[in-house]
């Protein structure tokens, strides 16, 4: 009993273990060049699908994620570098493309929040830490 | 002093109560086009079968027109045909096609049981003008000015009222444009 559950346990384990990663990435689109297609798989993680918002086009099996993934493959063989390729879909899409937003003018607020909101928790415990010093000291005082 | 600290959470509560209210009121999904007012894709289409004429950047010069991307494919766009086609017949306005997408004669097919409301057609089996044109879906109609900028994007399928309300009025305004221009 003990054996048959163990043996189960370990089939479950190795037939998880060696599935593959589902890719949305099929192999006509791979291209010969290593570099070049890991250059591609990178850059497809870092762009939007917009069809289904939340993926990247590296992942995603929308139509025209896939027409994007072609794309970002025949400029990078066209020898386009990583940054013109970004810039030629965000004029196209807008900023909306790309999956981390760029740092300008009206995104600013967004970056320094998580510093905002830290100073703020910090000037509040601070206040709290003084707070309760104080009271120590005058516990201590009337010792 | 000691009793502000406890108001401070019901405050911090009551802004991202407004924050948040006010987010819920719109569409995350939503993205604008990079693309207004900036000068129409550069595109040379073939036409798709049974069609003699492609479809040209140049072709629209000095036309305020709609370009509608479709496909045989797309299911919203059967729900925006008779629409399409109502604006053909009665409005006085070019409205210019690009098939995308679609297998060769599908789209030709499919205008025929259907009827064709488009002045001109493009083929677009690659998608690689839509994606010129930042598309993220079918149907997808662009209004273009005399001077060949993009002046409005509508995502989805026009409806009568989005006709009416929205684009009829714009393309009235483009036209005055145009005439006052020298």
């Amino acid at each position: 009993m003990r054996r048959s559950l163990i043996s189960a346990a370990l089939a479950l384990i190795l037939a998880v273990a060696f599935v593959a990663p589902v890719l949305a990435v099929d192999p006509d689109e791979v291209l010969d060049d290593a570099v070049l297609e890991q250059r591609a798989r990178d850059l497809s993680r870092q762009l939007r699908c917009v069809v289904c918002q939340s993926q990247n086009i590296d992942n995603s099996n929308a139509p025209l994620a896939k027409d994007m993934r072609l794309l970002v493959r025949e400029r990078l063989v066209a020898g386009d570098s990583d940054e013109a390729i970004l810039t030629y879909l965000v004029a196209r899409y807008g900023d909306y493309i790309l999956l981390k937003p760029p740092v300008q003018t009206n995104t600013a607020f967004l970056w320094a929040a998580p510093a905002l909101i830290f100073a703020f928790a910090a000037v509040i415990a601070g206040f709290y830490l003084a707070r309760m010093r104080r009271a120590d000291n005058d516990a201590a005082d009337k010792r | 002093m000691s009793r502000m600290v406890f108001l401070a959470p019901l405050a911090l509560f009551v802004v991202l109560g407004i924050y948040f209210a006010v987010g819920l009121t719109r569409d995350p999904s939503y993205m604008p086009s990079a693309l207004i007012d900036k000068p129409l894709p550069v595109f040379d289409l073939a036409a798709i079968e049974g069609v003699e004429l492609g479809f040209a950047t140049r072709d629209l010069d000095g036309e305020v027109a709609l370009i509608n991307f479709f496909g045989s494919w797309c299911i919203s766009c059967i729900v925006e045909h008779p629409v399409l086609m109502d604006i053909a017949a009665r409005e006085d306005v070019i409205i210019a096609g690009i098939d995308w997408k679609d297998e060769p004669g599908a789209g030709a097919r499919w205008l025929e049981q259907r009827g064709n409301p488009y002045t001109l057609i493009g083929d677009d089996p690659t998608g690689r003008t839509a994606i010129d044109f930042g598309i993220t879906g079918a149907p997808e109609t662009f209004i273009i000015d005399r001077k060949g900028r993009i002046r409005y994007r509508f995502a989805g399928p026009i409806t009568p009222l989005i006709w009416k309300r929205d684009l009829k009025p714009l393309v009235e305004q483009l036209r005055q444009e145009g005439d006052d221009a020298p």
